[in-house]
């Protein structure tokens, strides 16, 4: 099997394994990134979203040879100390309950940021209505969205900071 | 850790010596079944100021790790951000009966942790009293530093060691609430941090050096068995090891996850289906049904309501039915573990850490010591993950190919292997008075039991309405579905029948759904308040655009009174859930932003199964497999919730599983008070 290659969380990596195993198993088994995690296995529930050049995409329903070349970022990359307007947001709102969803719904929500740095709730609902929460910590993962679009905006209102550990 | 060295007179709190230093006083927790001289919790002040309680709980979402840290918090007077919470493995060394169920944690460590923080707070004070030549009186506690009159302070870190020389104090005092300075408060969970950026240990995360993976393909009926396979097209796929039998069906171990399903794809099968391959929901109703006219097993009789009925000015009936319900955690199940000849160790998520323990030494033929239960976060729980079927298979799948091996079930196996909650059928008959007033009811209950009657009629035979003439008979009708204990338990579909019921008694006497709980619950005023104060909120009486209606919906389940308002929009066809007001009165506090959270969660929780939830059966086997057949709330479908707390001092009661079973109600009653049209059957939709 030729070895795959593409860019994770800002460092070269090569894998040598089947090109159809899908991303999810390929960063969870073996490079052994747990944060990115398993929920269905067919791109219903949005546990296993990363971004693959900035865009989330559900890594359980992507094979690995379809980020050949590509940047990947997941949640161990989506800042050094865990410190991107998301994340603090995510803190500061009081989010996670089991907290196993929260990985995918924190990819999404940072790729909504990114698109449209003042979403709507109607924003909100189309971008995350895919990500279950079974615990049901949706009023809170709203108000974090929209918390997390202050924080960048104040960020982006005194300087244009460098992107915390390169995740896109 | 295993040297006791002194006890109190009562028994439940020790000082133990440490290899690590610093302070070390175990606790005994309330409602355990251990031998007296065994110890399940213990507390550690270590010569760097932190704290680490060691407790045999664990977290699945609702908020343990926050909750238990802040009694402790509150009492020892220590910084708060020094503190946190480790789940041990289970061992020899503990009590029964180690897990998380029944909403109970608070409540079995309310008093006991208190007290521990409590003690060790007067001994570490005394140990800075002796070493300044002072009265302890004259010294005082505060974010883990005692100080003197004297301008004199010692942290906490600096006096572990000498307090724990020390004998625990035999007379304990503890706060009134009014002194609370922790308990009441809201805390942020301490456990965010590490769920935001993908660090938290969840069982599924566990890596372990020389790690295989498996899946194990089981019989689709319930109960069914292998009769023959072949794996030859199995070991042929890229990265799979081995393929071996276990009691439940057919692991196939690989070096990835992927790979082991890919090999499972590839086993031919032959299964001996059993004698429950001709099951369907359909004849599950039928034999529901069948027993509505007979008489079942009385489990609650007030008055004479045969009688009752006979006289009454006005009767009426109705039927209601709800489908078995999967608990679909967002981490599907997993286990991992390493049998070794004279060891075995288990690293799981897992709501009963006894019973796992047990069955790995069940199976293992290991002694107590011998076993070693790790406990990580779980993905979810629900009830689910207090059965041990998942971790018996990895035990199994580890002794049969001597390595450590992840057993992870795909969702399907998740979906289609559960122990749902019951299908049930009940039919309901009331009598009123000639004002209107409910003065007769019936109710009789077909469904699966486990563990006795007790789940098919809670939240029907122990109703809070004082209705003077009450008959609940309940069959146990059971085909052979696995079920048990899921969120609220029997209060996730009683409650619904006895609110729907009463609604229907209210209609039916021209009364509003308030007024009538208004004058049956006068006897029961901790429900009363909790309704009074979420009708207030909600705005009862007031009037509503057209297609909007609201219901109420009230639970006295897990030692808590929790009451809800529903306000739900009918709209061309599509039900919409717009607000929820919830009114608990869940004893004392600890922390008000957990209540918050897990009504929330609870009421997310019964939405799905009030609005979405079905599971069905088909020749014996479950229909729905993954989440575009059994789907779930969706972060556009939550309503805005608003939670009320009604202020009380009374003891802690639960909360995780408070607020499920009356949303289900309060939407149903809603709908009709927006369409005129009754739901008596789940989902509504």
């Amino acid at each position: 099997m030729p070895a795959i290659r593409f860019t994770l969380n800002g460092k070269s990596q090569t894998v040598d394994v089947v090109p159809a195993m899908p991303l999810l198993w390929v960063l969870r088994d073996t490079l052994g990134l747990t944060g990115t995690k398993f929920g269905c296995g067919m791109a219903l529930c949005g546990a296993c979203t990363v971004h693959v050049n900035g865009q989330p995409i559900r890594s359980c329903s992507m094979p690995v040879s379809g980020v050949a070349g590509k940047n990947v970022a997941t949640i161990e990359g989506l800042s050094a100390q865990g410190t991107h307007p998301v994340q603090r947001a995510w803190v500061e709102e009081d989010v996670p309950q089991c907290g196993y969803c929260q990985s995918g719904q924190i990819m999404t929500a940072a790729a909504l940021l990114a698109k449209k740095s003042v979403p709507t709730d109607a924003d909100i609902d189309e971008a995350l209505h895919n990500n279950i929460c079974r615990c049901g910590a949706y009023q809170a993962i709203r108000r974090a969205c929209h918390r997390a679009a202050q924080y960048h905006a104040e960020a982006n209102g005194f300087s244009r900071p460098a992107q915390d550990g390169g995740a896109e | 850790m295993s040297t006791v060295v002194k006890a109190t007179r009562r028994g439940f709190l020790k000082t133990a010596a440490t290899a690590a230093g610093g302070l070390l006083l175990g606790v005994r927790l309330r409602g355990d079944t251990a031998p007296a001289s065994k110890l399940n919790a213990w507390v550690h002040i270590a010569p760097d100021d932190s704290v680490t309680l060691f407790i045999h709980k664990a977290e699945m979402g609702q908020g343990t790790v926050t909750s238990l840290s802040m009694l402790l918090a509150e009492e020892l007077e220590c910084d708060w951000s020094k503190i946190r919470t480790e789940f041990p493995g289970i061992d020899a060394a503990y009590g029964r009966n180690q897990g998380v169920v029944g909403s109970a944690s608070i409540r079995t460590s309310y008093e006991p942790l208190r007290r521990a923080g409590a003690a060790a707070r007067q001994m570490l004070v005394e140990a800075a009293a002796q070493q300044w030549g002072v009265a302890a009186s004259e010294c005082r506690a505060r974010n883990s530093m005692v100080t003197d009159g004297n301008g004199r302070h010692l942290g906490y870190g600096a006096l572990a060691e000498a307090a724990s020389k020390l004998s625990v104090p035999a007379n304990i005092t503890l706060k009134t609430p009014q002194q609370f300075m922790v308990i009441g408060k809201p805390h942020k969970r301490l456990d965010a941090p590490d769920k935001t950026n993908g660090r938290a240990q969840f069982g599924i995360d566990t890596r372990l050096p020389g790690m295989l993976h498996a899946v194990v393909e089981r019989c689709p009926v319930f109960g069914g068995k292998v009769a023959s396979f072949d794996a030859s097209k199995a070991k042929a796929v890229p990265g799979v090891k081995q393929v071996v039998q276990i009691s439940t069906g057919v692991a196939v171990v690989a070096d990835n996850t992927w790979n082991a399903a890919q090999g499972r794809k590839a086993l031919v099968i032959q299964w001996d289906e059993g004698a429950r391959a001709a099951v369907s929901s359909a004849s599950i109703s039928a034999a529901f049904a069948e027993h509505m006219s007979q008489p079942g097993a009385v489990q609650r009789q007030n008055g004479d309501a045969a009688a009752a009925l006979a006289g009454a000015a006005k009767k009426i009936e109705a039927t209601y039915e709800v489908p078995y319900l999967a608990h679909a955690p967002m981490e599907p199940l997993n286990c991992t573990v390493d049998v070794r000849p004279d060891r075995c160790e288990v690293w799981a998520s897992t709501q009963g850490q006894t019973a796992a323990h047990s069955e790995a030494m069940r199976i293992t033929g290991l002694k107590p010591e011998q076993v070693l239960v790790h406990t990580l976060y779980m993905g979810g729980g629900f009830g689910r993950r207090a059965r041990s079927d998942y971790i018996g298979e990895a035990v199994e799948i580890s002794k049969a190919i001597g390595a450590p091996v992840q057993l992870t079930w795909m969702r399907e196996d998740d979906m289609q292997q559960d122990w749902y909650r019951p299908a049930s059928l009940a039919h309901f008959t009331g009598a009123l008075d000639g004002d209107g007033w409910p003065v007769a009811l019936t109710s009789r209950v077909a469904s699966p039991y486990f563990g006795g009657p007790r789940t098919a009629v809670e939240g029907i035979a122990d109703m809070a309405y004082a209705i003077p003439n009450l008959h609940v008979d309940s069959h146990d009708v059971n085909l052979g579905i696995p079920v048990s204990y899921w969120r609220s338990v029997g209060y996730s579909q009683n409650t619904f029948f006895t609110e729907s019921f009463l609604d229907e008694l209210a209609s039916a006497g021209g009364k509003d759904p308030l007024e009538v709980r208004r004058r049956l619950l006068a006897k029961t005023p901790r429900m009363l308040a909790a309704l009074e104060l979420a009708a207030e909120k909600a705005g009862w009486g007031k009037p509503l655009p057209a297609g909007h209606g609201r219901g109420i919906g009230l639970s006295n389940n897990i030692g808590s009174f929790t009451a809800q308002v529903a306000e739900v929009s009918w709209l061309e066809g599509k039900l919409r859930v717009e607000r929820v007001v919830c009114a608990v009165d869940c004893g004392q506090v600890v922390n008000p932003a957990g209540v918050e959270q897990q009504i929330q969660s609870g009421i997310a929780f019964g939405l799905s199964a009030a609005l979405k939830g079905a599971i069905t059966i088909d020749k014996g086997r479950v229909q729905q497999g993954n989440f575009h057949q059994y789907d779930v709330l969706r972060i556009d479908e939550m309503p805005f919730v608003e939670v009320h707390l009604v202020p009380s001092e009374a003891a802690p009661g639960g909360i995780g599983e408070a607020s499920t079973p009356g949303i289900v109600a309060a939407v149903a009653n809603a709908f009709f008070a927006a369409t005129g049209k009754r739901v008596r059957k789940l989902p509504i939709a």
